[in-house]
C-alpha cells in the first residue's frame, strides 16, 4: 500500500513537473516592459533612425541640386 | 523633382518595425527568449543584400548587351551597398549566434557559405580596381558578376538546405514556419524586410547618381 501511494505521488510530481516546463516558463524581459524602461530604448533607437533618414534626405537633395546644375 | 514617396514609405516601414519590434508580443521560446526580436533586424539585412545583388547582376547583363557605362556604374554601386548590408548581416548574426548557439561562428554551412560569398563579392571589387582600362574593366567585371551571382545563391540557399544547418529553413524544415513565427511577428517582419530593401535601393541610387555626375565631368 505504502509503495502504491509513493508511486502515485511520484507520478503526480513528474506530471506537474512536465507542466512547469511548458513554454509559459520561458524567461522573458517582463520587468523591463512593466517598468516602462523599454520605451527609453525604443525612443533612443527611433531618434537614431530618424536622424539617419534625415541625413539621407539631405544627401538626396544635394545630389538633385548638382544634377540640376549640370543640365 | 524626383519621386520621394517610396523613400518616405521605406522610412515609415522601418520606423514601424522598430517600434513594433521592441514592443509587440513575441512567442515565448526557450533558448531564443527575447532575442527572437532580432528577426526583425538581422534578416532584413540579408534580404536587402540579395535584392541589391540581383539589381547588380541585372545591370551587368544589361551592360554586356548595351555597352553603356551607366549600367556598369549601377552594377558596381549595387554591390558596394550590398556589401555593407552583408557586413551588417554578418556582425549582427555573430552577436546573435553567440547567445543562442554558444559561439559567434559555429561550423554551420550557411555561415561558411555566406563567408565565401562575401569574399567572392569583395574579389569583384578588387578585380575592378585592378583593371585600368575603363571598357575592359566594365566588361570583365560584368562577366565575373554574372558568374558570381548563381554561386552565391547556391552557397546561401541550396547547400545549407541539403545538409543540417542551425538556421531555420534549412536541413529540411521550411523557413518562417508557424513554429517560429506567429501572425504578430509576420505583421512586423514583412514590413521590416520591405522597408530595409527600399532603404538599400535608396542608398544605391544616391551613390549611383553621385557616381554618374562624377563620371560625366
Amino acid at each position: 500500500m505504502k509503495k502504491l501511494i509513493l508511486l502515485v505521488l511520484l507520478g503526480l510530481t513528474s506530471f506537474f513537473h512536465s507542466f512547469a516546463q511548458s513554454s509559459n516558463d520561458v524567461e522573458m524581459a517582463d520587468v523591463l516592459r512593466s517598468s516602462g524602461k523599454i520605451y527609453v530604448v525604443v525612443a533612443v533607437v527611433c531618434v537614431i533612425f530618424v536622424g539617419f533618414i534625415i541625413y539621407l534626405f539631405t544627401i538626396d537633395r544635394k545630389i538633385s541640386r548638382l544634377e540640376n546644375k549640370k543640365k | 523633382m524626383k519621386a520621394y514617396w517610396w523613400k518616405f514609405l521605406a522610412a515609415g516601414l522601418v520606423f514601424y518595425s522598430i517600434i513594433g519590434g521592441f514592443l509587440f508580443p513575441v512567442p515565448e521560446l526557450p533558448i531564443l527568449h527575447e532575442t527572437i526580436r532580432n528577426t526583425y533586424f538581422h534578416i532584413p539585412m540579408w534580404f536587402a543584400m540579395i535584392l541589391l545583388y540581383v539589381i547588380s547582376v541585372v545591370y551587368s547583363i544589361k551592360y554586356l548587351s548595351s555597352g553603356e557605362t551607366k549600367h556598369d556604374l549601377l552594377a558596381v554601386e549595387s554591390v558596394n551597398v550590398g556589401i555593407i548590408f552583408c557586413g551588417f548581416g554578418l556582425i549582427t548574426g555573430m552577436l546573435w549566434a553567440d547567445v543562442t548557439w554558444g559561439e559567434p561562428w559555429p561550423n554551420d554551412p550557411k555561415l561558411n557559405g555566406s563567408a565565401i560569398a562575401t569574399l567572392m563579392y569583395l574579389a569583384y571589387l578588387v578585380l575592378r580596381n585592378a583593371l585600368d582600362e575603363e571598357q575592359k574593366r566594365a566588361k570583365i567585371s560584368a562577366i565575373y558578376n554574372i558568374f558570381a551571382f548563381p554561386v552565391m545563391i547556391v552557397l546561401l540557399f541550396i547547400l545549407p538546405r541539403l545538409t543540417d544547418s542551425l538556421h531555420p529553413g534549412n536541413g529540411g524544415n521550411p523557413a518562417f514556419s508557424n513554429l517560429d513565427m506567429d501572425g504578430t511577428m509576420r505583421a512586423v517582419f514583412y514590413p521590416a524586410v520591405l522597408g530595409w530593401m527600399l532603404i538599400g535601393v535608396w542608398i544605391t541610387t544616391l551613390r549611383y547618381r553621385y557616381r554618374l555626375i562624377d563620371w560625366e565631368q
